[in-house]
């Protein structure tokens, strides 16, 4: 049975040594099983590799249904939208459980590294933890990232203490600048934020993950499963989504395809994926002669 | 380029011609591509097009849930001042209506009474109002107004005279965010027959306003045309051709689109081309889909029932509440003139409580001080 993999209830994948395993309970994640493939970001451990973002969801009840079903335990929420001094009268404020995920603060809307870092000095002295995703979008059409301000705002804010997650286009310098300036990720976009397109930046994503000494979290354009498990298998090592979430007819059902995706993606990365090839290849039509093999 | 040159290019009978000239593969086309130009917006304001609202409709609805995903951006007016020194036409504040002891400027200590009562209610967005007088409400009490309100919401708005850039640089200073200018219509000649005299008379000065405001700093950029005064769809063209040209000009600016349907005028005016619901539902669908990530303001000149069939086909703001009159919401009734009668009368709550029943979340953050102020 060890291989074999059953769903009941909202029961989770997870992953040990690179096998599938299953908890059979209708579960929370089974505290006794070891995970043995954690995402470790700042030196601090994450079950879950799937983060979710707050912005277009329809309701408080929607956040929430989808926070269950992925099991997520990074939660991102724009400043600009998030009422600190009332969070229990805010909408998406009032959807997370502080012992369940960690509330990530970002700074959407911010266009320069100034505002950012105001923003994220604004979340730290309100009582939230010094993380802080940088999303430094200073067009409001596409809101794709200043990769200028966004590496002066990292500069700062890690001088500063905080742990900086930073928003990205999916430029392989600009991650390993940002990594050398000591940021704990690098968060590169797979297509324009909100547009469900998918890996549009693939080759670019490949680059980074393979040259980066620091987590690689695909954020934005993620529009399907099969999005995050494409991310996955590249061997980025965690994805964050948010429309795909909000746009869905069932909220808990999408997030823990999501979530299965995800660990399905990360399953496969971590057994190994076989090349891609074009034809199938029997044998070999221009070299066997060598072996002796008439043609 | 300034927008006075672009438009030039797009007269009235090229826009009609394209107009008329669209064929059903024009239209289908317009429908199904990515990025739409001035000719497909043509093909989606065409009577062709009035026949085909649903499918165009979907496709509203998607681009809208894809940028701004199932939300609706609460704000609400707040008229301080309604002397005015222009003649529009179609205008309850104009100067020519007389009701001189109906004209009131609020005192600061009156502002914040309002803002008190505002904020109250739960909104954090505000629209500030004034009229056309520049001499008895200056900018430097605008500037003021504006510091009251940032001491009672996140982020505050003005929809006032037209001024220079250093004026919207001095208004951002003290917290200004957002800036509404409505064209009116953009048809010259239009423009003059209404706006008799005044500053508003100077077509080229308002035209060219939304942008010293974007190059002033100032985040949200509002435009519209009060639909009504001349063909719809000559106005609705221009409308969109005006915020494409502000989100390229301003690329650091938000833009968004208002759609202010005349209703309620003062006997001496006729609306000239009075719009119908379903020309309107026209243009909203056909400028969301030249328009995928601008926001769309419908205000409470505007009916509940047509408003709440609204939230799903484009709209992204709501105001809600409203009263026209300075001083109207806590401090004076029937004794100050109110601008335009509005049509949606429910409460905040109620329009909220629409809004959620539609399966749609109101929004009442979307700024904070921290942007533009250190803690």
């Amino acid at each position: 049975m060890a291989h074999a993999i059953r769903y009941t209830g909202n029961c989770r994948v997870f992953v040990t040594f690179g096998k599938i395993g299953v908890c059979a309970s209708k579960c929370k994640p089974m505290k006794t099983q070891q995970n043995t493939d954690p995402l470790v970001i700042a030196g601090r451990t994450f079950r879950s590799r799937m983060m979710v973002g707050t912005g277009k969801f329809p309701s408080t009840d929607a956040l929430r249904e989808s926070l269950e079903g992925c099991d997520s335990e990074i939660v991102t929420v724009a400043l600009r939208r998030a009422d600190l001094k009332n969070p229990n009268a805010d909408s998406i404020l009032s959807a997370i459980d502080p012992k369940r995920h960690l509330l990530l603060p970002n700074t959407s809307g911010a266009r320069t590294a100034d505002e950012a870092v105001r923003l994220a000095k604004l979340a730290r002295s309100m009582g939230c933890e010094p993380w802080v995703k940088l999303e430094l979008t200073p067009e409001p059409r596409y809101l794709l990232p200043d990769p200028i301000e966004t590496l002066r705002a990292a500069e700062m804010l890690i001088k500063d203490g905080f742990i900086v997650l930073p928003y990205i286009q999916a430029d392989p310098i600009l991650a390993k600048r940002l990594e050398e300036a000591g940021a704990a990720t690098v968060m590169p976009l797979g297509a324009p934020i909100g547009s469900n397109r998918g890996l549009r930046t693939r080759d670019m994503i490949r680059i980074i993950i393979e040259q980066s000494n620091i987590p690689v979290v695909v954020d934005a354009g993620l529009g399907a499963p099969s999005h995050a498990a494409e991310a996955m298998e590249l061997g980025a090592d965690a994805v964050l989504v948010n429309t795909a979430l909000a746009d869905a007819r069932d909220y808990r059902a999408m997030a823990r395809a999501f979530a299965m995706a995800t660990e399905a993606g990360r399953a496969a990365y971590l057994a190994g994926l076989g090349p891609e090839r074009n034809a199938a290849e029997a044998s070999s039509p221009l070299t066997g002669f060598l072996d002796g093999h008439s043609a | 380029m300034s927008f006075k040159s672009e438009l030039a290019s797009w007269p009235a009978e090229r826009v009609l011609t394209s107009i008329n000239a669209a064929t059903p593969a024009d239209v289908e086309r317009a429908l199904s591509k990515e990025e739409r130009d001035a000719l497909d917006l043509c093909a989606l304001l065409s009577p062709l097009a009035a026949n085909c609202l649903e499918p165009i409709a979907r496709e509203a609805q998607r681009l809208t849930r894809w940028h701004f995903g199932r939300t609706i951006s609460m704000y609400v007016p707040l008229y301080i001042s309604n002397v005015c020194g222009a003649d529009c036409t179609y205008c309850g504040y104009a100067v020519r209506s007389g009701n001189k002891e109906k004209r009131r400027t609020l005192t600061t200590d009156e502002i914040r009474v309002e803002c008190e009562a505002l904020a109250a209610q739960g909104f954090q967005s505000v629209l500030l109002l004034t009229g056309e007088a520049r001499r008895a409400v200056p900018p430097s009490y605008i500037g003021e107004a504006i510091a009251i309100a940032r001491e009672y919401f996140a982020s505050v708005a003005v929809e006032v005279y037209t001024l220079d850039q250093s004026n919207y640089e001095d208004f951002v200073q003290r917290g200004l965010d957002g800036v509404t200018i409505y064209m009116e219509t953009y048809d010259p000649k239009t423009y003059a027959d209404v706006h008799l005299i005044g500053e508003k008379s100077d077509y080229d000065y308002r035209i060219e306003a939304i942008d010293r405001a974007g190059r002033a700093g100032v985040r949200r950029l509002s435009v519209g045309s009060l639909l009504g005064l001349t063909d719809w769809r000559l106005d609705g063209f221009w409308t969109a051709l005006h915020a494409r040209h502000v989100q390229k000009a301003c690329w650091q600016s938000a833009v968004s689109v208002s759609f202010p349907r005349l209703r309620h005028v003062p006997e001496r005016f006729h609306i000239p081309e009075l719009v119908t619901d379903k020309q309107l539902v026209q243009l909203i669908l056909a400028l969301r889909l030249f328009l995928p990530e601008a926001g769309f303001n419908l205000s409470t000149r505007e009916t509940p029932e047509f408003r709440d069939k609204l939230i799903p086909l484009g709209v992204t703001m709501m105001s809600a509440g409203s009263s026209t009159r300075p001083g109207g919401y806590s401090l004076y009734g029937e004794e100050t003139l109110e601008q335009f009668e509005i049509e949606d009368r429910r409460s905040v709550d109620e329009v909220a409580a629409a809004i959620k029943r539609a399966g749609y979340e109101p929004v009442w953050k979307d700024y904070d001080h921290a942007f533009d102020r250190g803690i």
